[in-house]
């Protein structure tokens, strides 16, 4: 080994505090997107994998009901590959021993084999039988969460009768990924499940012999679908049918799309954040080992050395901080990647999983880091390797101070001594303060960004579940119904009041903006399902216009006053020309709301009632339940309590991870920023802090001195932090902002606490380490030498 | 074991008397010795001094490079312990003295010059005098302070902005202007041209004249011995020779 490179080694040995608080912020950013890579890398290879293997279909249609024939004309569209159709219904299900009424989403199979679409993973037990209409196969997680064998049975509502059905396998389907019920926003295994059935059983419980209610399709390479869901829908329309659609908006891929979405961009922003900061750390660094070894490489240029090979030097240097750091974070961003692509899969179901992470996402955590490094560096060791020998080898001249940045002021006049040095090493180096100032601001916001998930999230529940709805139980029913269905309801146990809702799917068209979505008939004077603002304010719906959310309206570019042409997909497809009368605030969907009454006048139909909202006693609930289980105009039930302990269970899950490690990195940041800080102002001023001691200052007095200067710019960094925090959280709102679900944007005054405080422990054990450092300061040594 | 007289033993000479008018010793050591372990290797830096420094006296410590006199005069000034042996101030005993006491020592009683100022090069002259003067219980203005030392003029200038010698004399300033019972000064002109050598002694001798502050010098320059009161030679860690000057002559007079 060269001598310089025995040099080296010893330098990195000498300064290995320091080496590793830059290592483990780097190793921080590269665990982030080595982490968010190798998850995202893992979760699109399978889910292409799934999709392609099980022959995902492209577009999807419903319609009331079709002839079979009609497959044959939506098959010979331009584009169209193949064609499938089948029978999908919601049923009430109730599964022995689970008090509470389960939703089946019934999709028919062939009996003979698998379906040429969404072919099922079958997971255990077989397929069902012809001739065997009381067989079916269950989703896997279903069975899982209510412990459900082939061999056990069931009993499901289907047309108002109840059946007793047998499990005969489980199966997962690439269609439901993400299986979510009808008004859920997070899967809930024990009150949603998929149930397979024979298309023969369910031809003829649902009256559909030679006749289909919903079709799938994929298409030939190339296709756009687009244009296909336009012809189908062409075709489908004077079957009742509700709009066609691409797998870009199939409920399960749109979610599953969106999580890749999310990782893409945390793998953008944070790692930005670690390395931006590990670059500052490693200039500083090494400026001051520059300044210290000034005249030797003086001394090495004298020898003979070039200024390359005193650049390359330096930069070895950096290269191994670096290097060391993207080792770390290697290991950690594998273990998570591995860990949070496994959490990924208890929401998303795949039957297999692809974590076969490649060289990519390593490599490019090691490039994009070493850049930054280098990066941060190259000042440093430009400045090394261009100094010349003879002026290298002379003592630096000596900082120049000014009185005039303190002033003569008042305030100046108050400073003790001590201050005065503090305030003084500040001006003077105000970049390297600046870059303090500005790592310690970055630690606070990325603990902000991170800690304000647990706002949100609480906020959301808070106004979808509770503020905006204040029944208990949503009831969907099989068919519209008269309004006189209300008062059967009011007779059920435990049922304190009731209210009809009416929803149809329609299209809302300004112009040539278009929204395919819902219509939503409520009372006017409504106290349980209420058109609630997020700004806490209740809004009364018009008897004679549309009550947009936000959302909506900007997405057709309307304001209060203009009109929008409904066109409803139901029944006779009337055409209504609304004026939006107002619009309101609203995290989850793009909902359009009208008065019951009005709504029902314009659809022109006596049955009117589709859904109830109920309030319940809860004392009563299990009677009602029972009740419930065997009413027969009953499609499906959902339970308020059932779905806010759901959101927080699934939520709570992740948050806690995601949350913890990221409060470990913002340590990181914030140990290695005050640490390095610290640690530099302890070699440049040893010598000043030596001499004081002699002059009778205790260690506390010149602790402060020290330590004073590191803590007044974490203490500017702080209010920083919680401003570029509140950037950072409307960044990522931004970027989370869907048609389905909007982030609230909420930063409790406790976040701001917690993400101050826990930097500031941070910041104080790095101080601690230093101020130990003081203790052993040598005084007689420091002072005997030149500096 | 009863205490030593107030005299050096280090070589057959008789112990010289009290210099008249201040009879009591301010400092006293006795048996001191330093051993230095670096290594495997064992440098007996003292080898047991015995010495005392009466009040107001100007003592000169003169001796080759590596005699030990320095390690000595960081003894008394209590930036570090003797190996064996005890130190005395005004009658308490320095060598028993915890970390904190001695740093509340040299606080209060002691004044350092050293041959590189050690000024703070974020302070003024005059904020390098105040940060000794803001911790002191009885100090001297940071402008009077310079002042003695010729500097009235230079208070609002930056160490930079300072050549060595005002430089040295704003360190003097600083050590003195807590009003010390001790002014300890280690090579003070090392570093210096002669001509600005005498200023710097200058102001020593002002110090100790008008304040009345009992002053050891440093030098390895014997030519400056002659500003003394007394004369101690060191030499392989002993006190070798102490003598009175019978006649002081004032800094401007020398040459070297």
């Amino acid at each position: 080994m060269t001598a310089l490179n025995h040099k080296l080694l010893r330098d990195l040995w000498r300064l290995r505090g320091q080496v590793i608080a830059i290592a483990l912020i780097i190793a921080s950013g590269v665990g982030v997107l080595v982490m968010s890579l190798t998850a995202l890398e893992a979760l699109e290879e399978t889910a292409e994998a799934y999709y392609e293997r099980y022959r995902f279909s492209q577009v999807f249609a419903t319609v009331k009901r079709a002839p079979d024939a009609l497959a044959n004309r939506i098959a010979a569209l331009p584009g169209v590959q193949t064609v499938e159709t089948r029978i999908v219904e919601f049923a009430i299900v109730d599964v022995p021993g689970f008090q509470e009424p389960v939703i089946g989403h019934l999709v028919a199979v062939p009996e003979r084999g698998q379906p040429v679409l969404n072919r099922l993973a079958l997971r255990s037990g077989r397929w069902v039988t012809p001739g065997h209409v009381d067989e079916v196969i269950v989703s896997e997680p279903f069975a899982e969460a209510h412990g459900l064998y082939p061999g056990d049975e069931l009993h499901v509502v289907m047309n108002g009768n109840r059946r007793t059905v047998t499990i005969v396998g489980t199966a997962l389907s690439p269609e439901f990924v993400y299986a979510i019920g009808p008004g859920a926003l997070m899967p809930d295994e024990k009150r949603y499940g998929i149930f397979w059935m024979g298309r023969e059983a369910m031809e003829a419980a649902y009256d559909l012999d030679g006749a289909f209610n919903d079709l799938v399709l994929s298409l030939l390479r190339g296709t756009n679908p687009a244009e296909v869901v336009f012809q189908v829908d062409r075709l489908i329309e004077r079957y009742g049918g509700i709009g066609a659609y691409a797998r870009k908006n199939q409920i399960s891929n749109w979610f599953l799309m969106n999580e890749f979405e999310q990782l893409r961009s945390q793998a953008r922003i944070m790692p930005t954040i670690f390395l931006a900061v590990a670059a500052f750390l490693t200039n500083m660094v090494l400026a001051r080992l520059i300044a210290i070894e000034r005249s030797e490489i003086g001394l090495l240029k004298a020898f003979g050395y070039s200024s390359w090979a005193i650049g390359w030097h330096y930069a070895k240097m950096v290269m191994v901080m670096a290097g060391i750091g993207i080792l770390i974070g290697w290991v950690i961003g594998y273990l998570l990647g591995g860990y949070m692509t496994h959490i990924y899969t208890d929401i998303y179901r795949f039957p297999f999983l692809l974590f076969r992470p490649g060289p990519s996402a390593f490599a490019i955590a090691a490039a994009v880091s070493l850049a930054a490094a280098l990066l941060g560096a190259a000042g440093a060791v430009r400045r090394a390797a261009s100094l010349a020998p003879a002026e290298a080898m002379q003592p630096p001249a000596p900082p120049v101070f000014s009185r005039s940045t303190l002033g003569d002021t008042l305030f100046a006049r108050l400073l003790d001594q001590p201050t005065r040095m503090m305030l003084r090493q500040i001006v003077r180096w105000p970049l390297r303060a600046f870059f303090t100032t500005t790592g310690i601001a970055m630690a606070v916001a990325v603990l902000i960004s991170a800690l304000q998930w647990l706002d949100s999230i609480d906020r959301l529940a808070e106004v979808t579940f509770f503020e905006a709805q204040r029944q208990d139980i949503t009831v969907a029913l099989v068919e519209p119904e008269q309004p006189s269905v209300i008062g059967e309801f009011e007779r059920l146990p435990g049922v304190l009041s009731v209210e009809p809702q009416r929803i149809v799917t329609a299209n809302l068209r300004v112009g040539t903006r278009k929204h395919r979505g819902a219509v939503n008939g409520v009372l006017p004077d409504a106290r349980l399902e209420l058109v609630y603002d997020a700004s806490g304010e209740v809004i009364r719906v018009p008897p004679d216009g549309l009550v947009l959310s936000t959302m909506l309206a900007e997405k057709l570019g309307v304001e209060p006053g203009d009109s929008v042409s409904v066109e409803v997909l139901h029944g006779r497809r009337p055409v209504l020309e609304v004026p939006v009368a107002a619009t309101f605030e609203t995290y989850i969907g793009m909902m359009a709301y009208m008065d019951f009454h009005a709504l029902n006048r314009a659809l022109l139909e006596p049955r009117q009632v589709e859904y109830l909202s109920l309030l319940v006693d809860s004392a009563a609930e299990s009677a009602l339940y029972r009740e419930l289980k065997e009413t027969p105009q009953v499609a499906a039930v959902m339970l308020r309590r059932a779905a806010v302990d759901k959101f927080y269970e699934t939520l709570g899950q992740t948050m806690i991870v995601f949350v913890s490690f990221f409060i470990g990195f913002s340590c990181a940041i914030a140990f290695g920023v005050a640490y390095n800080t610290a640690r530099i102002a302890l070699s440049e001023r040893g010598r000043e802090l030596a001499t004081l001691r002699v002059l009778g200052f205790s260690r506390w007095e010149i602790s402060y001195i020290l330590l004073g200067e590191v803590g007044l710019l974490v203490f500017v960094g702080l209010p920083l932090g919680c401003l570029a925090g509140l950037g950072l959280v409307w960044m990522s709102t931004e970027s989370f902002k869907t048609e389905l679900f909007r982030i609230p944007m909420v930063i409790e005054p406790s976040t701001y606490g917690w993400a101050v405080l826990i930097t500031l422990v941070a910041a104080a054990v790095s101080g601690l380490l230093v101020r130990r450092r003081l203790d052993g300061l040598d005084l007689i040594a420091v002072l005997k030498t030149r500096e | 074991m009863c205490p030593q007289p107030a005299t050096t033993r280090a070589t057959d000479q008789p112990p010289p008397e009290p210099p008249a008018g201040s009879p009591q010793s301010t400092l006293e050591t006795r048996k001191v010795t330093k051993v230095y372990r670096t290594g495997e290797v064992e440098v007996h830096a003292l080898r047991g001094v015995d010495l005392q420094l009466y009040q107001s006296e100007l003592i000169v410590l003169l001796g080759a490079s590596g005699s030990g006199k320095s390690t000595l005069l960081n003894i008394l000034g209590g930036l570090d312990r003797p190996t064996s042996g005890q130190v005395f101030f005004d009658g308490a005993e320095l060598t028993a003295y915890d970390d904190s006491a001695l740093t509340r020592y040299r606080r209060d009683h002691v004044g350092f010059v050293f041959q590189f100022y050690n000024l703070i090069p974020s302070l003024t002259a005059a904020e390098n005098v105040a940060l000794v003067t803001e911790i002191a219980p009885d100090p001297i203005a940071p402008k009077e302070a310079l002042a003695l030392v010729g500097l009235a003029e230079r208070v609002n200038h930056f160490p930079a902005q300072l050549s060595g010698g005002e430089q040295q004399r704003v360190a003097i300033a600083r050590a003195i202007a807590k009003r010390p019972q001790i002014l300890l000064c280690d090579e003070p002109t090392g570093a210096l041209d002669s001509h600005t050598g005498v200023l710097v002694l200058e102001a020593i001798e002002e110090v100790n004249r008008s304040l009345g502050t009992t002053t050891a010098l440093i030098t390895h320059n014997a030519g400056m011995a002659d500003i003394a009161d007394r004369v101690v030679r060191f030499a392989d860690g002993q006190i070798v020779e102490t003598r009175r000057n019978r006649e002081k002559r004032a800094a401007k007079d020398l040459v070297w």
